[in-house]
């Protein structure tokens, strides 16, 4: 077993990606994910990783050399923030159709205009319906230990979807954590050698990304999405597999004095963390108060996401995206969705908060709390914006 | 013709990489190119394919006319995938993940995806030096949306979005030089090649697939459906345009020109520009235009040829 080292969050991803013993990194710099990139590419100038690390020259083409590399037979790893996102987006809707075990991860940063290099949720969920498996983590341990975990679920023959691992920006990738690293042997026992189910290779060809006419395309998506569905066990069992190896454990949703929570804050990624401090002020004041924690995004949890609500009668949704002229945050619509055929559904409302870094405080939720219990937010809003 | 040996064809491989029942229309001068191409690869080879007709008329799901690995992921970045599949090859060799044997990898797209859409990424992947061969299969236009105007269409040349009126003439612009392009990147190999010279296009496909880093071939594809000539007649053209020294034949190695397909006296361009529909508007004073700039540029090819000659001969 491992031992506790400070070090940036960005770091500990990448000392996870060479754990994995990646065959090819393809990167373009973009913060605030640079520092993981800059740090794989010095493994492998120091010959700590055995890989090729190649510096394209867009996002576009960071992807697509991916789905080159892991076409034939290489476990190939990207990352990305915000713009460089929606520049390869393209590409982010194909890898899952061509069924490539890809793993990224997403720095999480605003989508431009007005640009901003700080964090909020704009830019996955502009890919919201792309057709990976989308995780939220919450600190630096949860985004090393997801970079070896997203591996084990990908390219599991019976998931092989790519999986992007949503870490915010700045928030995560530049804070100094205690980070518990893994062995070598450990990692190696958990997550085998990469054995692609198909691939480009000249002793048995085979086509990759062929067309569809109207009479199948139809059926190419159903098994697509049936895909991502049957991936739900998997995660769940890659998750159980790394409790024993880590001791560590995760879930779908992570619950938090949830029991008999009449009001329940819902939040995605290092939000968490200062929700749950809020919790701990609430429940110390008596207020019946619990938090949810969506790690799993997609496949959407729906049975757990029921079971954690429990009889909730309040749900304090936190988004950190705008749905300009949409029923509200992207989270929000979800979550109203997923309720809407519940007898007793409880209430939903919605705070869209820390849009471009701007900071959301344990002050922040005791204040959204009150407001919600004294009636004055419903709905939507913005919270603490000015004019 | 000059060179006999431009048209014997019969020491090309008889085996097929193209299997038939592909889609192309009648005539297709790209099919045939491709064809041609994949036979100099032989079955060593992996291929990424840019969206375009050549996708588009070979891999209709479930069908596929491809006997050696093919991918295809979109328009504008064949040269990355392939990029990818050279990295990949090349590390899982390395780690002993799979066996040593060599195994080519090429990109394939068409003008679009190589001069338009596709340029950042040609660009990106050549300056990087992975261990590829990128062709271009140049038709003039994007032909597969229905013949609209590409960097790569000629001056003059009337297209669906470049078309001739009372107050235009087609085409405005001159068609981009890929080939001087894709050599500013100082790499080892670049050719032209045109299907109806197999044995030049052979010869220069095998060489280009054995050049260690990036290579780039750039292929005239005759069309006759966006040029407007009649479909038997795509050889013929793919010959008017080298003998009129519309696109000559050239290598260009390790920054020597040499051309191999030599013409003593071009033919006159009306030759090949009036018998096709999409130049069939252009008046004599505008095909002398064209004409000077064409002759221009075939003795500044001769010089740099001419220039290569001197020095081997003085070394």
């Amino acid at each position: 077993m491992g031992k506790y080292l400070g070090m940036e969050v960005s770091f500990a991803a990448a000392e996870a990606v060479k754990l994995c013993n990646v065959d090819v990194v393809a990167a373009y710099p973009i913060t605030p994910q640079t520092h993981i990139v800059e740090r794989l590419s010095q493994f492998v100038a120091d010959g700590e990783l055995d890989a090729e690390f190649v510096p394209v020259e867009s996002e576009h083409s960071a992807l697509s050399l991916c789905v080159g590399s892991q076409a034939a037979g290489a476990r190939s790893f990207t990352c990305t923030s915000s713009q460089g996102l929606a520049l390869m987006s393209e590409i982010v809707y194909i890898v899952p159709a061509l069924r490539l075990p890809i793993v990224m991860i997403l720095a999480n940063r605003s989508l431009s205009g007005p640009l901003s290099i700080w964090n909020d949720h704009s830019d996955v969920m502009s890919v919201r319906d792309c057709g990976w498996i989308q995780l939220f983590v919450e600190n630096g341990q949860e985004v090393f230990d997801h970079v070896i975990i997203a591996y084990k679920i990908a390219e599991n023959h019976n998931v092989l979807l790519p999986v992007m691992i949503n870490m915010d920006g700045f928030i995560l990738s530049h804070m100094f954590e205690p980070i518990k690293l893994m062995e070598q042997e450990d990692v190696d026992a958990y997550l085998p050698p990469y054995q692609p189910k198909f691939v480009l290779h000249p002793d048995k060809p085979v086509t990759m990304g062929a067309y569809a006419m109207p009479a199948l395309f139809t059926e190419a998506k159903k098994a697509q999405e049936e895909a991502l569905l049957a991936s739900y066990p998997h995660i769940l069992q890659a998750w159980k597999s790394w409790e024993k190896v880590s001791g560590r454990s995760y879930h779908p949703v992570e619950t938090f004095c949830s029991e008999d929570a009449e009001t329940l804050f819902i939040t995605m990624g290092s939000l968490g963390e200062t929700a749950g401090e809020a919790v701990r002020v609430l429940r110390g004041q008596g207020k019946k108060v619990g938090l949810l924690k969506l790690r799993l995004w997609r496949p959407f949890p729906f049975h757990d996401f029921y079971k954690a609500i429990g009889n909730a009668q309040r749900l304090i949704v936190l988004d950190r995206a705008v749905s300009y002229g949409g029923p509200g945050g992207p989270v929000a619509g979800e979550i109203r969705s997923a309720l809407y055929n519940m007898e007793n559904r409880p209430q939903v409302i919605n705070f869209v908060a820390g849009l471009g870094g701007r900071e959301v405080s344990v002050e922040s939720f005791l204040e959204m709390f009150i407001s919600s219990i004294e009636g004055k937010a419903s709905g939507y809003q913005l919270f603490g914006v000015r004019g | 013709m000059r060179n006999i040996n431009a048209y014997v064809v019969k020491t090309l491989s008889s085996r097929e990489y193209i299997a038939p029942g592909h889609r192309a229309c009648a005539g297709c001068g790209e099919v045939l190119a491709m064809r041609q191409v994949q036979k100099a690869l032989g079955r060593n080879v992996i291929v990424a394919s840019a969206t375009g007709c050549m996708e588009i008329v070979s891999s209709p799901f479930p069908f596929s006319s491809w006997e050696v690995p093919w991918i295809h992921v979109a328009f504008e970045n064949a040269a990355a995938v392939a990029g990818g599949i050279e990295a990949a090859l090349k590390v899982l060799q390395r780690k002993g993940k799979i066996e040593g044997k060599k195994i080519f990898v090429a990109a394939m797209a068409g003008d679009g995806g190589t001069a338009d859409i596709g340029l950042q990424a040609l660009s990106g992947a050549l300056e990087r030096g992975h261990n590829f061969l990128f062709i271009c299969y140049d038709n003039e236009a994007y032909m597969n949306t229905g013949v609209q105007r590409s960097s790569s269409t000629p001056f003059g040349a009337s297209t669906m979005t470049s078309p001739v009126g009372s107050a235009q003439i087609g085409q405005l612009t001159w068609k981009k030089n890929m080939m001087a392009i894709a050599a500013a990147h100082g790499i080892p190999y670049l050719a032209t090649a045109s299907p109806s010279y197999p044995m030049d296009l052979s010869e220069k496909v095998a060489k280009a697939a054995k050049t260690e880093g990036p290579a780039y071939v750039h292929v005239l594809s005759v069309c006759p459906s966006g040029w407007g000539i009649p479909s038997d007649a795509t050889v013929k053209f793919g010959r008017l345009a080298v003998e009129t020294g519309f696109f000559p034949l050239y290598e260009i190695e390790e920054g020597k020109y040499r051309i191999t397909v030599d013409v003593e006296e071009l033919l006159p361009l009306e030759m090949y520009l009036k018998p096709q529909g999409r130049f069939r508007h252009l008046k004599p004073e505008l095909i002398e235009q064209i004409s000077r700039r064409v002759r221009a540029e075939w003795r500044e090819l001769n010089r740099k040829a001419e220039e290569q000659k001197e020095i081997e001969e003085r070394e």
